[in-house]
């Protein structure tokens, strides 16, 4: 088994929070993981951008230029990444200020509205952790028991309270994430 | 012969005795050299303070780069400036030993301004040793940071012209202004009663170091007279007449 | 105990220094690799081990605080990135003369100048032929995973104090900041200062009045001293190329061809080499670990079998050099390399190996 993710977004949307939980995830499932971030200038207020590897064997690069899940928060990462995917992957993004949306015939799309979700819920912060809930239904290749230690190991001590607002989060991911169009 | 020499060496004889820490090597300096008398001082603080296996000097570029052959104790030898930062080093990872640097005018108020400048402002628990004699004396006499106003040098040959070389530097007063300095002072070593001065300046400033108040800061004022190109006594009266008037002796600081 | 954890490259490098009993870290913040001393300072080792941790005021103070530190016996260690390495080159050359100890851990951005803030190797010259003024090298080891980050800092440690010779971690921004799985090493004890006196008799810890006193100093104005003084510097390197090469060979019993590369570009070059090796081509890899000492005889025992060797690397063309000194001609060497801090894909290496060696075929 071999996943290559790229999650893409906002700096503050949590592109980079969720990957290190995803791949924390993988650690603790015995995975050999790679989290290799876009850094400098970009992270100041930009767009951000995560490549993350989850595999069975050593990773060899952790830089990757064709992806099978591409996770996307905003439209400029939309307009990088879709390209990008490769055919028969996956394509989950969040709706909220998408004006063109993802046009591929021969990847599976998949939109989850995980910014509205989360103001719903009053918890804007957990945004990521919706959208990571819906990247686990459609791909669960961590155990969510495995994605709980992940989540506790990313989080400092001092925020551990908020463990349970984060587990809903990723339940509540699971239950809204809504199929667009699928290729066998 | 020992028996002999104990004789007369007897406290009433007033015979004066060399301290072991000076070594018996034949110093390099010329004659007439301040640095030779700043070295008898100072290992002579080292033996009646009883730390000669508690102190570890650090020496400079410059003429005195070999003052490591002449005092008898552990020494690092610095690039050129950097000697505060080797001490800020050694006094933090072994805060139990007395740290010291011996630095001249172009290391510490030149290349080394910055070094000196943060250890001074962090308070690094040192002592600084900053021989001023206005002009760079290993290199064969070019103008120095500290040169005077009109004083010549062999890079300022018609004598130091401000708008063309710009100013002398007060290091000693600047480092005064920073919150972490304990003991800033200016002294000198051209009489005796100067040299008994300095001595008690620098001891000063090791007792501030055993009672970990910051930086010490001790200037001498000191004549280079073959940079100068002057005899030891005309080199000795200069210093008064030129340099005490802009490099004024005394403590600037005492906290 | 030993622990498994998710870490940045950067943060690796602090954790295991504190762990491997490092006794201080000097350094000024430069993007890539400032997560190394902010690290530190979050975890405050001065409370536990006593390491002390400093934020000096430039990268010029940062080397010459290790020179002092080191002159103690002290095991100091600095982290920057290419701009600032280039500043320390003048206490380097200064520590390798007054053979002192030390670890640098350069965290390689492109250049030339002020540059760029990605990932480059363009550093691999400075880093293995010395850097300063003077004969003498670095000892260079070239991690190609957040594992190897941690492992090199106390390797890095036992080869600089065995050969009194300040070693270099050269690694980059994509090692420095990516994350992966590391196993941390439970926490050792630091030298007590008895120890120091006992290990390293050479170290400036105050005069005994059993012994001569210590002086630590590169200068020596008797010319025939200072070529002796030289010699005895130049037998430890000839000592470090017999003894103390690394490096990783992969799939090279049967290979035709090689990729030579180190650090992130070995990464790329593995996948690369799967992607050759799909294609029916006998392909192998050869990673330096050690740049400094190179591993010269492990090249030449293959250049029999070879019809052609790529060095790849994030740079114009450096590493390529060495591996055309030590194969002499046997073998036809070509480069392959994006640089400016652009990462080369695995697709672009595999695509050079068969552009330059194979005809294209």
């Amino acid at each position: 088994m071999k996943e290559e993710i790229i999650i893409a977004g906002f700096g503050g949307q949590g592109v980079l929070s969720m990957g290190k939980i995803l791949a924390y995830s993988g650690v603790m499932q015995n995975m050999e993981v790679s989290w290799m971030p876009s850094y400098g200038p970009e992270m100041r207020g930009g767009t951000a951008n995560v490549t993350v590897v989850l595999s069975d064997h050593r990773i060899s690069s952790p830089i990757l230029h064709t992806f099978d899940t591409a996770i996307i928060l905003n439209q400029q990462s939309l307009d990088k990444f879709e390209p990008k995917v490769k055919p028969g992957g996956v394509l989950l993004y969040d709706s909220n200020g998408i004006t063109r949306h993802p046009e591929r015939d021969d990847i599976n799309i998949y939109r989850i509205d995980a910014t509205e979700e989360a103001a719903r819920m009053k918890s804007t912060k957990t945004m990521n952790m919706i959208v990571l809930g819906g990247y686990l239904k459609i791909k669960p290749i961590v155990e969510m028991e495995n994605v709980l230690k992940g989540l506790k190991k990313s989080l400092p001590e001092r925020h551990h309270h908020l463990l349970p607002m984060n587990e809903k989060a990723i339940q509540r991911g699971k239950e809204i994430v809504l199929e667009v169009s699928l290729v066998t | 012969m020992e028996a002999v020499i104990n004789e007369i060496k007897k406290p009433e004889n007033l015979v004066y005795g060399k301290t072991k820490v000076l070594t018996d090597n034949v110093m390099h300096y010329c004659p007439g050299c301040s640095h030779g008398v700043v070295h008898k001082v100072l290992s002579e603080i080292i033996e009646e303070m009883d730390i000669q296996d508690q102190t570890i000097g650090v020496a400079p570029v410059g003429c005195s780069v070999l003052i490591y052959n002449y005092i008898d104790i552990d020494w690092q030898e610095a690039a050129h400036g950097r000697a505060p930062a080797l001490a800020t080093a050694m006094k933090r990872l072994r805060p139990d030993r007395y740290i010291f640097t011996y630095q001249g005018d172009g290391d510490l108020a030149a290349i080394g301004t910055a070094e000196t400048i943060h250890a001074c402002n962090r308070g690094e628990n040192i002592v600084i040793i900053f021989i001023n004699n206005g002009i760079y004396g290993m290199t064969g006499g070019q103008m120095a940071p500290t040169t005077i106003e009109g004083m010549k040098s062999s890079t300022c040959p018609f004598g130091r012209e401000p708008v063309h070389d710009g100013n002398p530097l007060k290091m000693t007063e600047l480092l005064a202004q920073l919150p972490g300095t304990a003991y800033v002072t200016r002294q000198s070593v051209h009489t005796a009663g100067a040299v008994r001065k300095t001595k008690k300046a620098i001891r000063k400033a090791f007792e501030k170091q055993k009672e970990n108040k910051g930086t010490s800061v001790v200037e001498v004022v000191s004549t280079c007279n073959s940079g100068w190109k002057m005899t030891p006594v005309e080199a000795n009266k200069w210093m008064e007449e030129n340099m005490f008037p802009f490099y004024p002796l005394g403590d600037i600081k005492d906290v | 105990m030993s622990e498994l954890r998710l870490m940045k490259g950067n943060e690796a490098i602090a954790e295991a220094a504190i762990r491997c009993g490092a006794d201080g870290y000097f350094g000024y913040p430069i993007t890539p690799q400032s997560e190394v001393m902010e690290t530190l300072m979050a975890l405050k080792p001065w409370e536990t081990t006593g390491m002390v941790v400093l934020q000096a005021e430039s990268e010029v103070a940062s080397i010459n605080m290790l020179y002092g530190g080191a002159g103690c016996g002290k095991r100091v260690m600095t982290s920057s990135s290419s701009p600032g390495i280039s500043l320390m080159q003048e206490g380097l050359s200064y520590m390798a003369g007054a053979e002192l100890p030390c670890l640098v851990v350069n965290v390689v951005r492109g250049g030339p100048g002020l540059g760029t803030i990605q990932p480059a190797q363009s550093d691999y010259f400075q880093a293995v032929k010395g850097g300063g003024h003077g004969d003498y090298k670095l000892i260079v080891l070239a991690p190609s995973s957040v594992q190897e980050m941690a492992d090199f800092v106390e390797l890095a440690f036992d080869l600089a104090f065995k050969y009194r010779n300040p070693a270099m971690i050269l690694s980059d921004g994509m090692i420095g900041q990516m994350m992966e799985k590391v196993e941390l090493k439970p926490q050792k004890k630091r030298w007590t200062n008895e120890d120091i006196d006992e290990m390293h008799p050479w170290a400036t810890t105050g005069k005994k009045k059993d012994r001569e006193r210590n002086i630590i100093t590169s200068v020596e104005l008797d010319s025939e001293k200072h070529e002796e003084a030289n010699k005895r510097i130049q037998a430890k390197y000839k000592e470090l190329q017999e003894k103390e090469v690394r490096y990783e060979a992969i799939d090279t019993d049967d290979a035709e061809y090689l990729l030579m590369a180190y650090g992130s570009s070995a990464r790329i070059s593995l996948a690369a080499k799967e992607i050759l090796r799909a294609k029916g081509l006998k392909v192998g890899l050869l990673r330096p670990i050690t740049l400094f000492p190179f591993p010269v005889k492990q090249l030449q025992n293959l250049t029999g079998q070879l019809k052609g060797i790529l060095s790849v690397e994030m740079s114009s063309g450096q590493m390529v050099e060495d591996i055309r000194l030590a194969v002499e001609g046997k073998v036809r060497v070509e480069h392959f390399g994006r640089y400016g801090g652009v990462v080369h894909s695995p697709e672009e290496v595999a695509n050079a190996l068969e552009q330059k060696l194979t005809g294209g075929k």
